[in-house]
């Protein structure tokens, strides 16, 4: 369905991830509307009340805030969206250093292969940058 | 939230054995819940009972403080596993039946369901496909705005695309208050838009958790945890 989720952890979790990485990635811009609940659980293909928690926490972390009556907006404070970026980033390469690391590589020799794929990657235009 | 059903002590026996013993359920307003368990666990009884197609040998089910009667019957909203209808009749026809039977049946909403899923109403129920023909019956029981909805194994026998339209259905189409009981064996398709699960063994109640915790806890989804709770 419309949105891959993995059944074995916790959906508003991953909902939570999915709307971070939507803000950032600038599907959603600063003081967008966010479609309303039920709209999102559909789209998801996820209970309801399983969006609202995750919308919720949301709301809690600062990167949404609701409007009584109007509904749920992105945040307009943009050094808010760069934090969540910056960690998101962060989460990215500490993943990356440990799976190094478990295939036996020094913090040399992964920053060196990597220095060597990103160029050979951008020469061969096989990542977008 | 709410009290919405509440099972006491509930108990039907078959000429064979029993089907559901000492049964203690309380489900709450608001949530879509699965009802699971091996073939023969008393999924089918349980939802018999609460639509009062069975009669308890002991204990007893409320629905809203009431037991099953005229009053239940005008609140839930019931997919048995076998059709009642007549193949003879026309969608059409139905409608009109369900639009006089129950004071809650939504015809627009019907309407534009059929719509949807490209099923003529002016067609009769013995030309359709069995899958088909499925679709139309889960298409007049959420066209009802009822408090309680039982639908036992919906999805069965539809292609996997009419499925996921038709959970899209049901989540499109409940109001925030109500409750869906699903029983199926489906759970991979429908167990993201769950709240809970009640899991049944042997006519008794083995587990009835919120998914999000199961996930949560043991770090599998609920199709794999059936599957290792129930290794044959």
């Amino acid at each position: 369905m419309a949105w891959n989720l993995d059944s074995q952890r916790p959906i508003y979790a991953q909902i939570i991830e999915r709307v971070q990485y939507d803000i950032v990635s600038g599907h959603y811009n600063p003081g967008d509307k966010l479609p309303s609940v039920r709209e999102l659980a559909c789209e998801a293909s996820v209970n309801p009340n399983t969006m609202q928690k995750a919308l919720s926490e949301l709301e809690q972390s600062g990167l949404v805030y609701s409007q009584r009556t109007t509904g749920r907006f992105i945040t307009k404070d943009t050094s808010c969206i760069r934090k969540i970026r910056e960690e998101l980033a962060k989460q990215q390469v500490l993943e990356m250093i440990r799976r190094m690391k478990q295939l036996g590589f020094t913090k040399e020799e992964t920053l060196t292969l990597m220095d060597k794929i990103y160029e050979e990657a951008t020469y061969e235009h096989t990542i977008g940058v | 939230m709410s009290t919405l059903l509440e099972c006491k002590n509930l108990s039907k026996r078959y000429e064979k054995g029993m089907a559901l013993s000492d049964l203690n359920l309380k489900l709450e307003s608001g949530r879509i819940i699965g009802l699971l368990g091996p073939n023969g666990s008393g999924k089918t009884t349980l939802l018999k009972l609460i639509n009062g197609l069975l009669v308890p040998t002991s204990g007893e089910v409320r629905i809203l403080g009431n037991t099953p009667g005229v009053e239940t019957k005008s609140v839930i909203s019931y997919l048995p596993d076998q059709t009642y209808l007549s193949a003879n009749q026309k969608v059409t026809q139905i409608i009109d039946t369900f639009a006089d039977f129950y004071a809650d049946f939504d015809r627009s909403r019907a309407y534009h369901m059929l719509q949807k899923l490209n099923i003529q109403p002016s067609e009769r129920l013995k030309t359709m496909s069995k899958g088909t023909q499925e679709k139309v019956q889960l298409i007049l029981v959420m066209s009802r705005r009822a408090k309680l909805y039982c639908l036992d194994e919906p999805i069965a026998g539809v292609d996997p695309a009419a499925r996921d339209y038709i959970l899209t259905t049901i989540l499109n189409n409940y109001a925030e208050d109500a409750t869906i009981l699903i029983s199926t064996h489906l759970i991979q398709d429908i167990e993201n838009i769950l709240d809970e699960v009640v899991v049944l063994q042997n006519g008794k109640l083995k587990l009835q958790a919120s998914v999000e915790d199961i996930r949560m806890e043991r770090g599998v989804s609920i199709d794999t945890m059936f599957r290792e709770v129930f290794k044959c």
